[in-house]
């Protein structure tokens, strides 16, 4: 008998390998991807226990959960990936609770043919966002489907976090008169992506503005615990999102055209492509809706941060039984700001 | 934003609103109609109502070419879809447009059919040359700015020798719509629908001009300003036509001297006519069989028709009962008119044409512009 190998005779060729059915097959091939590629990047001591699940002690507390998927298309845009997108989008849905994020699961589904060079890529981008998050991925998965049966690889993480004593923000708690706060300029995820789709290239120098809001959402809840609201603008713009939270709250909302930030670039892009930046989606944006008393104290805290230095007020909740979100537009009349109707852009994230 | 603000200002559109008020005669009443879909979103988007006297009304045109399609138009062009190896290109607004049985290209498209959303009708060559094993269909639509570049699409692809490529003409023209509006029995004899002026579209003015409005200004004695999408091009030209109807004159006005010329842009012109004739009639959702009114293409270059290649054949399909999309794009009725807006009507799901377009009245009076009503109840 010989002795179990504890190597590979090759490599993983990380230059000009592809995906094949057998890194999903559950045998020595899959167990050399995972040991080379994800175990290599995201190191962390749970992860290399190399066990079918994750195991770790838990503070006490109210714990939250999210989890998203990402089918983004193109896999890499400006100013990110896929990869980095998809720990981005779960850490905010959880930090979009006030809560501090704990820990990351990745779940990868990888089209057969999809160049290795890619995936490492991809997995590196997620390793570095989850370390400069200081949030490890704990566990993971991956499929393999069929050449054309998927398109490169999907990606789903989960996250869980705790929500400090005190802290009580839900999407039912905007009430009339609370001040409605954006952390800077709207739109840019929206543009980058769809500058590089197929039918519409175009130059710009916009960047997806993908990045984690924890960081910046724990001085705000610093400086504020009594923040009611807040949420990520992503599918759909901080339009649909505003829709959203009226509908939960059973208010309605007046912004000021004027007071939004938009960055020069994405307005052009969105005036010449018939699209509106209230629609495009984000990545790196909240909106905050606190009470008016607090919103200057709330505006000084997210000022101070990187991710906030832009932010700025934008409007005010108000009462209304239809609960519109209308908007006092730069030209001096009034309009409703709707929710997006079908889809303005298929596959931002 | 450079070239665009400066005809969204605040402040400019205050002076302006204030001008229309000193102007507009308290004891008449002013009904102007925007012929085209992109002035009625421009005013729902910016609340131009909001700015102007009570007396000053706008009444929203037929002006957007997803609107006045007939279902059967659409019947057509899902059956193109539905046919094995043919590929139809499609600008994104029609996708969702309800046909026969509220099945539209967007349902046909999940249930197998190959439908490409395009931005212009390059794309659609472009989809031709790269697909030489498939039939590769455009579906055009619009008003006189969308029709040189289809003449354009097809006289490439005659320069190429495409024999995958070809066009389901829907092209319409706005004369013959205004002309028909000023003839129905409402406007003539019932006087159910008061029209004292127009606010022309300045996109199709620059390509056919000013000079094919000068007709009916005098004929019809009704004025006509031909004014950009801006929100400010709007209110200069309300206060233009305000100005005419004081005086009593009725005149063709061009606030869009920018780009809009009397005699338009030949070189454009020349090409649609080099391609395309005149239907001795074509079907509008609304205004019914209005008679020369839409271009087909020219029997020299029948190889790029797809009424001919495909052998379509067009039946008349009634609309909802209960829809009044045809009221509506006539001007008689509101959308609020409508026992469907709002409720089984909604731009998610719509049953009538006005509800699918941005530029249709009913979407951009329930994207924009519902509060005015729902804050009066």
């Amino acid at each position: 008998m010989t002795k179990p190998r504890t190597g590979y005779i090759h490599p993983l060729d990380l230059k000009h390998g592809k995906v094949d059915m057998t890194h999903g097959s559950g045998g020595r091939a899959m167990a050399q991807l995972v040991e080379e590629l994800f175990l290599t990047a995201f190191d962390n001591e749970y992860l290399n226990q190399q066990n079918d699940q994750a195991s770790f002690l838990v503070p006490g507390g109210r714990m939250v959960m999210a989890t998203d998927s990402h089918v983004v298309s193109p896999l890499f845009f400006p100013g990110g990936d896929i990869g980095c997108l998809s720990v981005h989008g779960t850490l905010n849905d959880v930090a979009m609770a006030g809560a501090v994020p704990l820990y990351l699961s990745a779940g990868f589904i990888l089209e057969e043919g999809f160049p290795l060079a890619d995936l490492a890529r991809i997995v590196a981008s997620m390793a570095q966002a989850a370390r400069d998050a200081g949030v490890p991925i704990v566990t993971g998965d991956t499929k393999v489907v069929e050449r054309g049966k998927g398109d490169g690889v999907f990606i789903t993480t989960t996250g869980i976090g705790i929500v400090p004593a005190g802290i009580n923000i839900s999407g039912e708690r905007a009430r009339p008169g609370d001040a409605i706060i954006v952390n800077g300029p709207i739109g840019d995820h929206g543009v980058a992506i769809m500058s590089l789709r197929e039918n519409l290239s175009f130059g710009t120098a916009i960047q997806s503005d993908t990045a984690a809001l924890h960081g910046l959402v724990a001085k705000m809840v610093g400086a504020v615990p009594d923040i009611h609201v807040l949420r990520d603008p992503t599918r759909g713009g901080l339009a649909t999102t505003l829709n959203e939270i009226a509908r939960q709250s059973g208010v309605g909302m007046m912004l000021r055209e004027t007071a939004l930030p938009i960055r020069a670039e994405v307005r052009a892009a969105c005036e010449f492509l018939g699209l509106d930046p209230l629609y495009s989606a984000n990545e790196g944006k909240l909106v905050a809706i606190c009470p008016q008393a607090d919103a200057d104290a709330l505006l000084a805290a997210m000022h101070k941060h990187p991710l906030g230095k832009e932010a700025a007020l934008i409007g005010e909740v108000i009462a209304d039984s239809h609960h519109f979100v209308q908007m006092e537009t730069a030209f001096g009349g009034r309009r409703i700001v709707d929710w997006l109707t079908g889809e303005q852009l298929p596959r931002i994230c | 934003m450079k070239y665009i603000d400066e005809f969204r200002d605040g402040t400019l559109a205050k002076k302006l609103a204030a001008d229309i008020r000193r102007e507009a005669q308290p004891t008449r009443s002013y009904s102007l109609m925007e012929f085209c879909g992109g002035h009625t979103h421009a005013i729902f988007r910016y609340g131009i109502q909001d700015l102007l006297p009570e007396n000053v009304h706008m009444i929203h045109g037929p002006g957007c070419p997803v609107c006045v399609l007939p279902i059967g138009r659409v019947d057509n062009a899902i059956a193109l879809a539905n046919m094995p190896g043919v590929i139809l290109c499609s600008y994104g607004d029609m996708l969702r447009v309800p046909g026969s049985n509220r099945v539209s290209l967007l349902k046909a498209k999940a249930g197998g059919a190959d439908v490409r959303m395009i931005y212009s009708s390059a794309d659609a060559l472009k989809i031709a040359q790269d697909n030489p094993d498939k039939q590769v269909v455009f579906f055009a639509i619009g008003f006189e700015t969308t029709t040189p570049p289809t003449a354009v699409a097809i006289l490439q692809a005659q320069k190429l020798g495409l024999t995958n490529f070809s066009v389901f003409s829907n092209h319409v023209l706005t004369p013959s719509a205004i002309a028909n509006i000023l003839e129905s029995p409402e406007v003539r004899h019932l006087g159910l629908l008061p029209l004292d002026g127009f606010i022309g579209p300045a996109h199709v003015s620059t390509v056919i001009g000013s000079r094919p409005y000068e007709y009916f200004a005098y004929e019809y004695q009704r004025p006509v300003v031909i004014a950009g999408f801006e929100p400010l091009d709007v209110m200069q030209a309300i206060l233009m036509l305000v100005r005419q109807l004081n005086e009593g004159r009725a005149e063709v006005e061009n606030e869009f001297a920018r780009a809009v010329t009397r005699e338009g842009n030949l070189k454009a012109l020349d090409m649609v006519a080099e391609v395309f004739e005149l239907r001795r009639t074509f079907e509008w959702r609304g205004l019914g069989l209005v008679p020369y009114s839409g271009l087909k293409i020219k029997e020299k270059y029948a190889a790029f028709d797809a009424e001919r290649r495909f052998e379509l054949v067009y039946r008349t399909v009634p609309d909802n009962k209960a829809c009044e999309c045809g009221a509506i794009i006539r001007g008689v009725k509101k959308p609020l008119d409508c026992k469907l807006f709002g409720t089984v009507c909604t731009p998610e799901n719509p049953i009538g044409s006005c509800m699918v377009s941005s530029e249709g009245a009913c979407a951009a009076y329930y994207t924009y512009g519902r509060y005015r009503d729902a804050n009066n109840h």
